[in-house]
């Protein structure tokens, strides 16, 4: 057996494989959490190496308590296309969260605490940030046994390095320089275009 | 476009080195496709996987990404990884000798 060409992706003007993401979760909305979950799901699909890392209210996604209620954030989100003021009254974020929930659903795209088990179950790291945890006055029980360890930022770096990092996002930010992306809401590519389809 | 020999006969594989034509595809082919992937041999479970991820294809025009891929084989996502190390949806389809599978889940 062979192949009568270089294998893929190897040839001298191909750009190099991505072989390693590190992906930063820093949101704990909805939106917030969603993309880097795919994204690390995503890697390990394609044979990529992936680590992900929950700091500052990303943590609320490998939170014990927290993770079955993670919400998506109906103010101060512009993508949702309503008022702000409306966006404030008790009970929409929960409608909005319900109503993608079902969408996602029916999609077969997994609710956080069960998408994390499986990411777990790819081989990808899972980490808490150890500033962050301390911040919060956590402690590893808090945490769903999928997290591997609560890491220092310098621990972090060390895990990354090789690789590419991502810093995933639940508000809107322009792209920073460098090997550093930031991912915008996922929404805008995914919900409501959904919905209207 | 390239091509391989695969199971003692001469194939045509896309860019993403998957069979260009699923209907050329027969288990010496899968072996030898297998083998090319790291896996020098194929089990019970591999076997289980890949055909479910072709007659999935067959059945619907698209092969299955990981998380289908397990609720229709009955392997979970731990065990598929340990199966097919260089990603269960993609490994299997290539196998399989079918279209690269799209989903993102």
């Amino acid at each position: 057996m062979g192949t009568d060409t270089a294998p893929r992706g190897t040839g001298a003007d191909a750009p190099a494989a991505i072989t390693k993401v590190s992906i930063i979760v820093s949101k704990g909305s909805l939106e917030g959490v969603y993309p880097a979950l795919i994204m690390a799901n995503g890697a390990r699909a394609e044979g990529i190496e992936a680590n992900l890392f929950f700091t500052f209210f990303g943590m609320d996604a490998v939170h014990r308590g927290r993770n079955r209620h993670v919400k998506v954030a109906t103010v101060g989100n512009p993508g949702m296309h309503i008022p702000t003021l409306l966006g404030a009254l008790p009970g929409m974020s929960a409608l909005a969260t319900h109503f993608m929930g079902r969408r996602m659903d029916a999609l077969d795209i997994p609710p956080i605490d069960e998408f994390i088990e499986m990411i777990a179950d790819t081989g990808a790291g899972l980490y808490a940030c150890r500033a962050s945890v301390d911040m919060f006055g956590l402690t590893r029980e808090d945490f769903v046994p999928q997290i591997r360890d609560i890491i220092t930022v310098g621990e972090f770096y060390a895990m990354a390095a090789g690789g590419q990092i991502i810093f995933t996002s639940g508000r809107d930010r322009g792209p920073a320089p460098g090997p550093l992306l930031v991912c915008g809401r996922a929404r805008r590519g995914t919900g409501r275009g959904r919905r209207r389809a | 476009m390239t091509t391989a020999t695969y199971g003692g006969v001469t194939v045509e594989l896309d860019e993403g080195g998957f069979l260009a034509d699923p209907g050329v595809w027969t288990r010496e082919i899968a072996a030898d496709i297998a083998a090319a992937e790291g896996i020098t041999a194929l089990t019970d479970r591999h076997w289980l996987v890949v055909d479910v991820a072709r007659e999935q294809y067959l059945r619907t025009g698209s092969g299955p990404a990981v998380r289908q891929l397990g609720k229709a084989s009955g392997v979970g996502v731990k065990e598929l990884y340990a199966l097919f190390p260089g990603g269960p949806a993609m490994t299997a389809a290539r196998i399989a000798g079918i279209p690269k599978p799209r989903g993102c889940i």
